[in-house]
């Protein structure tokens, strides 16, 4: 476990589902320098996944001409991503946490998206307000590798 | 990153094997190339070989639970086979076992679709 200084990086893309996989790639290899474990790296491109996914779902109702803004900074075992959309909101997030819960059923969407940020992260912050955008705010803990094994 | 498909036939059993990441964007190929060989007709059951599957987020349980509903609903099985430790985190977490029988490989899978239930 490298224990490293303050640093963080941006990333501002189209909300095209082509670059789901371009933003959880580009996050889950600026965290590499961390030396998170395998199950660690696969939480955290999954919660970007998630929430890049709903910005262009959801926020941006797949109509491909929004902007998604991502943030990540790490320090020490600390990793923190902000994901945002200025898309059409949510108005009740307490309802949209709900496991199971979609807006979209018809599209398949399994309703999980928040519930697995939610297991996956140590904590999930949401903002949103209809008609303005949504922000995703997710911090995540990295365990010592010594501690795991003396454990 | 993408998903690679390939599709195999064996009696009225539909084999589907998923290589590389299954997430929002690659889960309507799924859908539609699933969707196209089973309105061809002839078959029954479905299997997904997950061996290959290296990521997955929930619109993959998404497109997953949904050939689910079809496939039993035309009275046919599903099931999976052969997923990889990080899938099984995820589809665990979900509950995607309580509904989904998931066999070690392909050939136990087959075997289990021909067993009258
Ligand atoms: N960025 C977003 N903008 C607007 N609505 C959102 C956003 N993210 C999530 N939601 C709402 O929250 C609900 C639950 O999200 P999630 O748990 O990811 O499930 P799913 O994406 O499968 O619908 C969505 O169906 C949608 O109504
Ligand atoms: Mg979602």
């Amino acid at each position: 476990m490298k224990e490293v200084g303050k640093n963080f990086m941006e990333l501002r893309f189209a909300s095209k589902s082509e670059n789901e996989a371009f933003a959880r790639i580009a996050v889950a290899s600026f965290v590499s320098q961390l030396d998170p474990t395998v199950e660690e790296l696969t939480d955290i491109k999954t919660v970007v996944s998630e929430a890049v996914t709903n910005a262009v779902i959801h926020g941006y109702e797949e109509k491909g001409d929004g902007t998604i803004y991502v943030r990540s900074e790490i320090e020490g075992k600390r990793i923190s991503i902000t994901i945002s959309d200025q898309g059409v909101g949510i108005a009740d997030v307490n309802m949209a946490r709900q496991p199971l819960y979609t807006s979209k059923p018809d599209l398949e969407r399994s309703g999980m998206g928040f519930t697995i940020m939610e297991n996956f992260m140590d904590e999930v912050l949401i903002h949103s307000k209809p008609g303005h955008g949504t922000t995703v705010h997710m911090v995540k803990h990295l365990k010592s590798r010594h501690q795991t094994m003396a454990n | 990153m993408s998903l690679h498909i390939q599709v195999k036939h064996d009696r009225d059993i539909l084999i589907v094997r998923l290589r590389g990441e299954l997430d929002h964007h690659a889960s309507e190929q799924v859908r539609r190339s699933i969707e196209d060989e089973l309105a061809q007709g002839g078959f029954s059951h479905l299997v997904l070989n997950l061996a290959d599957l290296e990521f997955m987020d929930s619109s993959g349980l998404g497109v997953i639970l949904g050939r689910y509903k079809k496939v039993t609903q035309l009275g046919g099985k599903m099931m999976l086979c052969a997923i990889r430790p990080s899938v099984h985190r995820l589809m665990e977490m979900s509950g995607l076992f309580k509904i989904l029988p998931t066999h070690e490989d392909e050939r136990s899978a087959i075997k289990a679709c021909g067993v009258a239930s």
